[in-house]
């Protein structure tokens, strides 16, 4: 086969994923920053170059600004406590616990749920009055709470089911990395007398530095894919504390059908996913040269 | 002393992660009354799932969303494959730039770029189908990237002794790469078939029939509509909807965990 059939069957191979990629991924990546310029069509007047309008209504839009604080507090609030639990159900299940085999399933089934049905079963449990946790809080005498229809609380309540959802998903990257720690460096340390902390400290923790990272990377990224639970449970409400950037995009669009301010914000998330992206490969850089 | 308390910190959070499912299988296993009342005695039903099952199109929901995975799925194998192998064993100019703007999709999935895509869907006329939902998902770049990694592992030597015998690009890769890569296709397979059996956003947003509904969207429609609903029949329609994958996962467990694993190590 010479050179230039070989260059030619290469491309045929890579054109059909190619070209729906451009369509679906690349195009309206940069559809999203050329109709944040315009003004959305009306069936009355057509759409209209306004420039930077739309990211100026966006500054001026406390909305906006909610959602976006809501989104880092989400964030903050899920993916230290996630990563957390991921790496201690992966320590216990890799260690010799009794009944091992039942907490990874346990751990990893809210996993294979889907977070529609899962966020309909949490629902039930913070509903007021009938809800297993008024019932609960109701038993001990405590006063009643509605504890998705208070701004101080609904959106802790949502930090609580996607910790839920996301940290046996988490613990399956922990867990093949802990298999593949070498045994010897154990015995070593166990030889040299030093005690399990220090061993997590010393040999565990830095091991799986790579996997931390790739797991804060998706981590991020889910902080700001995730909605589907609030359609369920909350809508965005109440009085938007539980708006996140992409939910309020979903509004925006769909229910307003302001197309050219639902792109304008659309823009903002992409670059916020395109910041964790940049930061990741900065940091993989790092790891590179240290080895 | 550590052991014991590990051990039971262990077993105090896997309790913890059990219960909300173990309770929607008590609410949907008892008549209504039962609810909340954790009686011993309670008589067990299956009138919920009956009464969810009629009360909403689930049938053709079920339908609608093994065609989807269905699609998806077997357009990914198809088009991951080739360009793979593109990836893996061609030289050709702008291999590298190319493969970057493969991997942009890692970050900027579908799921974010809702506004736009809805626009194309529309002016392609094909908005309420089952194809508009699987459309912006079949180039996978993470299945591309898997399978890339997994064929450039293999050793070019069968690849040429296959091509002196006479055989096409497309054969050697039928015969030599794709057999080798079985347990990376499996691995693929279950996470691209989770992902989309439970994926709502995109779904909800570009269908509007119970043509092409899918069962995470018909459930939401079926418990937002009918509110004075009771919450038996609810929890009956969630674990309904979730049975397929939680079957499948209770009963290849080890797969489903060894392949999460398989496609999170690149």
């Amino acid at each position: 086969m010479n050179r230039v059939t070989a260059q030619v069957h290469g491309w045929l191979l890579l054109l059909p994923a190619a070209v729906l990629l451009a369509v679906f991924t690349h195009y309206p990546a940069g559809a999203t920053l050329w109709h944040s310029l315009f003004s959305t069509p009306k069936p009355s007047r057509p759409a209209v170059f306004v420039g930077l309008d739309n990211y100026a209504a966006m500054l001026e839009d406390p909305v906006f600004w909610e959602s976006l604080a809501n989104n880092l507090w989400f964030a903050l609030g899920t993916i230290p406590v996630s990563i957390g639990l991921a790496l201690l159900m992966a320590i216990w299940v890799n260690g010799r616990l009794a009944g091992r085999g039942f907490l990874r399933l346990a751990y990893f089934t809210p996993t294979v749920l889907p977070m529609i049905a899962v966020a309909n079963i949490w629902l039930f449990f913070f509903t007021p009055q009938y809800g297993l946790l008024e019932q609960l809080t109701g038993s001990l005498g405590l006063p009643n709470h509605n504890w998705l229809g208070s701004r101080n609380t609904a959106l802790g309540c949502l930090v609580v089911v996607t910790i839920w959802k996301e940290a046996g998903f988490f613990m399956i990257f922990y867990l093949a990395a802990l298999q593949a720690v070498p045994p010897n460096l154990y015995e070593a340390a166990r030889i040299e007398g030093a005690g399990a902390w220090t061993v997590f400290r010393r040999i565990t923790f830095p091991l799986l530095m790579p996997t931390t990272l790739f797991v804060l990377v998706n981590a991020v990224i889910n902080s700001f894919r995730l909605v589907d639970h609030i359609v369920v449970m909350t809508k965005g409400g109440p009085d938007n504390a539980t708006s996140l950037l992409l939910y309020y995009i979903y509004d925006v669009g769909f229910k307003f059908w302001d197309s050219a301010y639902a792109a304008a914000l659309t823009l903002v998330l992409l670059v916020i996913l395109g910041a964790s992206a940049l930061i990741q490969f900065v940091f993989l850089e790092k790891r590179i040269h240290y080895r | 002393m550590t052991r014991a308390l590990e051990t039971a910190g262990g077993w105090l959070l896997a309790i913890l992660w059990v219960l909300p499912l173990a309770y929607a299988l008590w609410a949907a296993v008892h008549p209504s009354e039962f609810s909340v009342r954790f009686v011993p005695t309670a008589p067990l039903t299956l009138a919920n799932f009956e009464a969810a099952w009629n009360a909403a199109p689930f049938a053709r929901y079920f339908v609608n969303t093994v065609l989807l995975v269905t699609l998806i799925l077997g357009a990914q194998l198809v088009l991951c494959t080739l360009a793979a192998y593109a990836f893996a064993r061609y030289e050709f100019p702008g291999r590298d730039l190319a493969f970057a703007l493969v991997l942009v999709q890692l970050m900027v999935m579908p799921d974010v770029l809702i506004v736009e895509n809805y626009r194309t869907m529309a002016q392609l006329g094909i908005l309420d189908s089952t194809l508009a939902i699987g459309l912006p998902y079949m180039a996978s770049a993470f299945g591309i990237f898997l399978l890339r990694q997994t064929f450039k592992t293999i050793p070019k030597e069968l690849d040429e002794a296959a091509r002196v015998e006479g055989a096409g690009a497309l054969q050697v890769l039928w015969k030599v790469y794709v057999p080798l890569a079985r347990p990376v296709y499996i691995a693929f397979g279950l996470v691209s078939v989770s992902y989309h059996w439970n994926n709502f956003l995109w779904p909800i947003i570009v269908t509007n029939t119970v043509n092409s509904r899918p069962l995470t969207v018909g459930l939401q429609v079926f418990s937002s509509v009918d509110q004075g609903i009771d919450w038996s029949i609810i929890c009956a329609a969630t674990l309904m909807t979730s049975a397929p994958l939680l079957l499948a996962f209770l009963l290849f467990q080890r797969q489903f965990v060894q392949s999460f694993m398989r496609a999170g190590i690149r």
